[in-house]
């Protein structure tokens, strides 16, 4: 943090106690709260699930959310390391985890004799196009089914949480406006498609 | 030092009653002193409004992944506020019933959360026999009569608005409301086609600066708490102040176990329990205000027992925790075409609507149900956050690309609809001391009852078909069953919008109310009651504002009535 932003924040706390708190201020107070979550990261060592799983679920977050050219996937936003810290938190999350890899690990045994890390490409694709809906439920399916449900969810959860999902989405809010506008060209697009007319 | 002075007014409780009886008391020269069951309050620390979810490695899941399997909070990021369920302070339903309590034990109690909305309750809310629907009781308080102290509240708290001359919806004295964001507008095109107005909603929110507090910056966050006090919360706007008049001293950790009362049946002293030594303190006072929520406040009356008052103190009427009311809940969304592909951009704003729609059917003869509800609208570009995309992952399935696609299609086209309308008393619902439970400070429990009744579940059903009329007007899909099977199985669970009261009703009658028009009981005169409980209709208007104007109003009559020497 450079001394410009420093004497701001400093100010900015002043202000807010005197009840006198400027946009472009406010505006600093939230880039100092974005840079400060920064960190250089090492390589990261699971809490929870042990090498095997942990290499499984890196695989099953970019399969959720793939990579887009220079973009992040689900494995790229930290799902693998968000998932293995809940899991290390809550016993009933674990199981869900270890339980739900071994079953896919058992499933892909089963298929193509090989765990599903070691299974080809497009072994993968074929057990996951049968876990991924719920239309496939069977008494066979039903535990893939509902712990694909799990899987999706929280890679979902953390990609759209981090840096390149909120950037993916386009969020650009949470940051200080000194007045709320509504860009004209968003407004006039909406009217048009919608049966009120551009008028 | 305590026990040994008497303080001229305790009061108990810390949220939008027990601020503002404090700021308006010590403003008028009087001591006070505050007892908060909970910690004090620090903003600097306890507010997370300009966090986002990757500024935590659990992302506010939460270490232990309750976001997953039930909270026991309002979620990580909120303003700490409580939760329905408290460990270490349980209650009880009666077998069949169900009911959920919020409790919110910290230093403004919910205001630090609560969505700060700031509706005057209309002339026939006070007096619903205006009506002539024949049903409930009117207050001992007509509109004129509050009107002032709506002005004196709205005034000192800001809030945000615009005057439209309706009925339904009063209005008050507004800073200027901030524009509509889009599917805002699409929904009051939509409404206007359906003869349903929609306003600017009325906000405790400072558009521009106001009373040496600073303007919404439009963080969107107003829920997890306002580092600038740009919105109102008791903390901030009343408490922090009053304590630098120096003639407020706030206890926290304090739980009120009973109000204590001399032989001539008048209050003496306040017994409450440090919590954080777990022993018994005693506080002596010329005069109580209960402020420690509807039905806490019920509780403390209720455990308030002694020879002359046998069932409980302010309590010869039986009326102490009857007449328990919730706001009738429902919510339905739709999926918006229009704002597909829409240039993305900022759609903060404050946090909530910045269009509502007040009730709309005063008028219309051979409703389905008595009285009325307004709409709450949601929408916009939100913080991604834990669950956001849920229901699209539930509805979309599969994975890969077609699902991160279907997720970015989707963001921001979804509105949303909180129906908010008036329960009416009933005597199946209400609270009484659970014969066989006290809480970790030895404190005998609430049991609830509840139940809601057809008018209710009538008001749900018309609801949803308005909802949807609203989302199909607009071009959009209803996402769920387009028609409501069961009402009773959609309608919000008894507690759950946290709008309970009417549990120590004021009243003309003291045989069958327990306060008098300023919240004073009828039976010990230095007893006040300045929360929601003395409520006697629970109106389609969120209740706090006018706690802020009653208790404003009944703190102006203790201060005169000390004055005079009456108390």
């Amino acid at each position: 943090m450079d001394a410009t932003r420093r004497s701001l924040l400093r100010s900015a706390a002043v202000a807010a106690t005197l009840g006198q708190l400027d946009a472009q201020t406010m505006q600093h107070v939230h880039q100092h709260a974005a840079e400060a979550k920064r960190q250089g990261n090492g390589v990261y060592a699971p809490k929870a699930l042990n090498a095997h799983e942990f290499k499984t679920v890196v695989l099953l977050a970019d399969l959720i959310i793939p990579p887009e050219a220079t973009e992040p996937g689900g494995t790229g936003a930290g799902a693998p390391e968000y998932i293995d810290l809940l899991c290390s938190g809550s016993d009933r999350m674990a199981r869900i985890w270890q339980g739900g890899l071994a079953w896919l690990d058992a499933a892909s045994r089963t298929r193509f004799h090989s765990a599903f890390l070691d299974a080809a490409p497009s072994q993968r694709t074929e057990l996951l196009d049968l876990i991924a809906y719920r239309r496939n439920d069977s008494p066979e399916l039903g535990p893939g089914i509902e712990f694909f449900d799990w899987a999706r969810r929280m890679v979902v959860d953390a990609y759209f949480t981090s840096p390149a999902g909120v950037k993916a989405l386009g969020f650009q809010g949470n940051t200080g406006m000194a007045t709320f506008q509504v860009p004209a060209e968003a407004l006039t697009y909406a009217l048009k498609r919608s049966p009120f007319g551009a008028g | 030092m305590r026990g040994s002075s008497v303080a001229d007014v305790v009061v108990i409780g810390s949220g939008a009653g027990g601020g503002t009886v404090a700021h308006v008391l010590t403003g008028l020269g009087v001591r006070v002193t505050l007892l908060e069951a909970g910690p004090l309050l620090n903003p600097a620390r306890d507010y997370k409004e300009h966090k986002t979810p990757a500024d935590y490695p659990h992302r506010g899941a939460g270490g232990d992944a309750e976001s997953y399997f039930g909270r026991k909070d309002f979620g990580f990021f909120n303003a700490p506020n409580g939760w329905w369920e408290i460990d270490e302070e349980p209650y009880t339903t009666a077998q069949g019933t169900q009911f959920r309590w919020f409790r919110s034990r910290i230093l403004g109690g919910r205001t630090n959360h609560y969505g700060r909305i700031s509706l005057r309750f209309a002339d026939y809310d006070f007096k619903p026999s205006l009506l002539g629907d024949g049903i409930g009781a009117d207050w001992p308080v007509t509109y004129d009569d509050i009107a002032p102290y709506y002005d004196k509240a709205e005034r000192f708290i800001g809030v945000c608005g615009t005057r439209e001359g309706i009925r339904t919806a009063p209005d008050g004295q507004y800073l200027p409301a901030p524009a509509p964001r889009v599917h805002e507008v699409l929904i009051q095109k939509s409404a206007a086609r359906l003869g349903i107005p929609c306003i600017p909603s009325r906000m405790a929110i400072l558009t521009r600066p106001h009373n040496g507090r600073p303007a919404c910056h439009y963080c969107a966050e107003c829920g997890r708490g306002c580092i600038t006090a740009s919105n109102y919360s008791s903390s901030q706007v009343q408490i922090f102040p009053a304590l630098k008049t120096g003639r407020l001293t706030v206890i926290p950790n304090a739980m009120a176990r009973e109000i204590l009362t001399g032989p001539d049946g008048r209050a003496t002293a306040v017994s409450y329990v440090d919590k954080t030594t777990r022993t018994e303190r005693q506080i002596r006072c010329r005069v109580v205000v209960l402020a420690a929520s509807a039905c806490e406040s019920a509780r403390l009356l209720l455990n308030s027992r002694s020879s002359r008052h046998p069932d409980g103190l302010a309590n010869s009427s039986g009326a102490v925790g009857r007449n328990l009311t919730d706001t009738v809940g429902y919510s339905l969304s739709g999926r918006i075409p229009a704002l597909e592909g829409m240039p993305k951009h900022n759609s903060d704003g404050y946090a909530g609507g910045h269009l509502y729609m007040p009730w709309f059917g005063l008028e219309k003869k051979n409703k389905e149900f008595p009285r009325g509800y307004h709409i709450e609208i949601g929408g916009g570009y939100n913080m991604p956050m834990v669950g956001s995309f849920n229901g699209v992952c539930r509805a979309q399935e599969g994975y890969g690309a077609g699902l991160r696609k279907a997720i970015l299609d989707s963001y921001g086209c979804t509105v949303g609809f909180a129906g908010r309308g008036e329960m009416i008393p009933n005597a199946g619902s209400y609270c009484d001391i659970d014969p066989h439970t006290v809480d970790r400070w030895g404190i005998p429990v609430l049991r609830f009852h509840f139940k809601w009744s057809d008018h209710e579940l009538r008001m749900v059903r018309h609801m949803h078909d308005t909802f949807a009329s609203i989302i199909e007007g607009m071009g959009g899909r209803v996402l769920g069953p387009r028609s409501l099977d069961d009402p009773s199985r959609a309608i919000s669970a008894p507690g759950a919008i946290i709008h309970e009261l009417g549990t120590v009703r004021m009243g003309s009658d003291p045989r069958s109310s327990a306060l008098n028009q300023y919240g004073q009981a009828h039976d010990t005169k230095n007893v006040f009651v300045a929360d929601a409980a003395p409520f006697v209709t629970n109106p389609d208007k969120n209740p706090t504002l006018t706690i802020c104007a009653m208790a404003w109003r009944a703190s102006e009559y203790i201060a005169d009535s000390m004055k005079k020497g009456d108390l």
